[in-house]
């Protein structure tokens, strides 16, 4: 065609198919690819071929940004680095010495609970990852990352970054993973209060420094400056680990709900590097493993998720209450006198013990999976359980907190935190 | 069929482009304006080159938005090449109007470009309130100003 000549004074009828009807079979693809996406989960393998096509051009638009750090750190002067050196070892020894007083700490703690040797940390292996993309809007809060299934990576693994909790991964590709964060609105992690043991729902609000936990009633004991760390609950994260600090507590008399809004501690925006967790699931700590066992997952990570079916958990016929307030003398007192009883038999446990222990935790998990709207007491149920045994004190149980985590609302988000690997890891 | 006139290397090296700056890392503070790169791409070559497969490069483009913003898959898709099929429709009643008229219909795609990704946002469960998401239509348009000139370069220039 010659360069003045437009193209458009030909008629449409020469070239195949007319627009409407490309259109309309492209659109038919789109919406299957959708229904099928969003209904059935059927997509995972076209998702893993799809995010390794997309991992060269994510590479490449943040390698402007990588090279930049890259000749930074090359041209950086001595004194900096000797001063950043400095700074990095009195890091490093106050990092040891309250590493000392953590093993003190959990030599004490295996000594009063019968165990003969001290555990090993929950956390057994760690791989860093860098950040290549980022989506953050008030709707999805997500990141990639350029690690992928051939590291290792599986669904719903924990990603933590500098300061605390990040988030799990949502869908792995070969080499880069998309990592739900916290702050996501569709994200929910349980929590539990440092101060009193109380645990909730931390849900995301779509805004990177925000989270709300919705589910708390006015009169549960929650203040400005609480730290929360996850609770153990839900299958993907271990006990303990940092997560936010509460930085507003509204109670108006308007809600039965108190308007609880904190802070992630870990560096949402700014962190470039962040970490993929392993757990020793034999640890009481250890997350336990969802309800179907992640085919992809590394067999040495999640060696409980046994073909067994879950024991018979006690869950307490708590009337299912209407409005969501915590009922401690129904729901509460029934389910914290489950575990007490348990414990004797598990205290000079090892291995076995242990299992079961996950086993009893995956029941609550499969029943909000599968039905959606759990039976709150369900959920109120798999709180109490493990506690005992994820190394709480046995005297934060009886708190008037455990059923603030069971309103029928927190079901769903429950299930979605609780549960996100019952989908094969794509692998 | 006549393929071979169209400048095939063009569209996918810009809609490549234009991918990418969907993807470049931004502050905070500018990226809800950032416009929709990846639909102006499409409304271009949709307008100045009708017959050279808009409404594939818009699905496959919306694709790999898809992908990229890890939405279900199909949502940026159907809307790419809604907008695409659209404007081929259109395009020869747009094709020599003044700059200005030809901003309005891009304006207008833009904006149901965000309407349908919206809709199936609110479909699959994330209902969502806020006026930004609306920022990149203005933004858009007015880089259609400096856009339209570019790509065109890419192939009036041979």
């Amino acid at each position: 065609m010659a360069a003045f000549a437009t193209g458009a004074t030909r008629s449409l009828p020469q070239r195949g198919p007319a627009a409407g009807l490309r259109f309309f079979l492209y659109a038919l693809i789109a919406v299957t690819l959708m229904v099928l996406d969003q209904r059935g989960g059927w997509l995972e393998r076209v998702r893993y071929g799809l995010q390794a096509a997309a991992y060269p051009l994510q590479l490449a638009m943040n390698s402007p940004s990588a090279a930049w750090n890259w000749t930074r750190r090359t041209f950086e002067e001595r004194g900096a680095l000797q001063s950043e050196n400095a700074r990095l070892r009195e890091a490093n020894r106050v990092l040891q010495i309250a590493n000392l007083r953590q093993a003190a700490l959990e030599q004490e703690n295996a000594q009063l609970r019968g165990l003969r040797e001290r555990l090993p940390a929950v956390a057994s292996r760690w791989l860093p990852g860098e950040v290549i993309g980022t989506e953050s809007t008030t709707l999805r809060q997500r990141i990639t990352v350029d690690r992928g299934a051939t590291n290792g990576i599986y669904k719903g693994q924990a990603v933590v970054a500098n300061g605390g909790l990040l988030g799990q991964t949502l869908r792995v590709g070969p080499w880069s993973t998309e990592v739900i964060l916290v702050t996501d609105p569709e994200h929910a992690v349980p929590v539990q209060v440092t101060r009193n043991g109380l645990r909730t729902l931390a849900v995301g609000s779509g805004d990177s420094d925000t989270l709300s936990l919705p589910y708390l009633p006015i009169q549960s004991d929650i203040r400005e400056g609480d730290l929360l760390v996850t609770s153990g609950l839900g299958g993907v994260f271990p006990q303990g680990y940092p997560v936010a600090r509460v930085v507003q507590v509204r109670r108006d008399g308007s809600s039965p709900l108190a308007q609880v809004r904190a802070i992630p501690l870990a560096a949402m925006e700014r962190d470039r590097i962040v970490a993929f967790v392993w757990f020793d699931a034999a640890h009481p700590a250890a997350p336990a493993p969802p309800p179907t066992a992640p085919a992809g997952g590394n067999a040495a990570v999640q060696p409980m998720t046994a073909a067994a079916p879950p024991p018979p958990v006690p869950i307490p016929s708590a009337p299912q209450p209407s409005r969501p307030v915590a009922n401690p003398s129904t729901g509460a007192a029934t389910v914290v006198a489950a575990p007490e009883a348990a414990s004797p038999g598990r205290s000079g446990g090892t291995a076995g013990s242990t299992g079961s222990t996950t086993r009893t935790d995956e029941a609550p998990a499969s029943v909000a999976a599968d039905g959606g709207a759990a039976p709150p007491a369900a959920v109120a149920a798999g709180s109490a359980v493990p506690s005992t045994t994820t190394g709480e004190p046995p005297a934060q149980a009886p708190s008037p907190a455990p059923a603030a985590a069971s309103t029928p609302a927190s079901a769903a988000p429950a299930a979605r935190a609780a549960a996100p690997s019952s989908q094969e890891t794509a692998r | 069929m006549s393929r071979d006139d169209e400048p095939r290397g063009a569209m996918v090296l810009t809609a490549l482009v234009a991918l990418g700056l969907h993807l470049l890392p931004l502050p905070d503070a500018v990226v809800m304006f950032r416009p929709a790169f990846v639909a102006l791409c499409v409304v271009y070559w949709s307008l100045n080159r009708p017959r050279a497969g808009g409404i594939g490069l818009g699905f496959l483009t919306g694709l790999a938005l898809d992908v990229f913003k890890g939405a279900v898959l199909g949502q940026y898709a159907l809307a790419t090449s809604l907008i695409a099929y659209v404007t081929i429709r259109q395009h020869l009643l747009l094709r020599n109007k003044p700059q200005l008229q030809q901003m309005m219909f891009v304006a207008v795609m833009l904006l149901l470009w965000e309407v349908v990704v919206w809709a199936i946002d609110g479909w699959t469960g994330q209902v969502s309130m806020g006026l930004g998401r609306w920022l990149p239509v203005l933004t858009g348009t007015l880089s259609w100003l400096l856009i339209a000139p570019a790509l065109g370069r890419t192939h009036y220039a041979r």
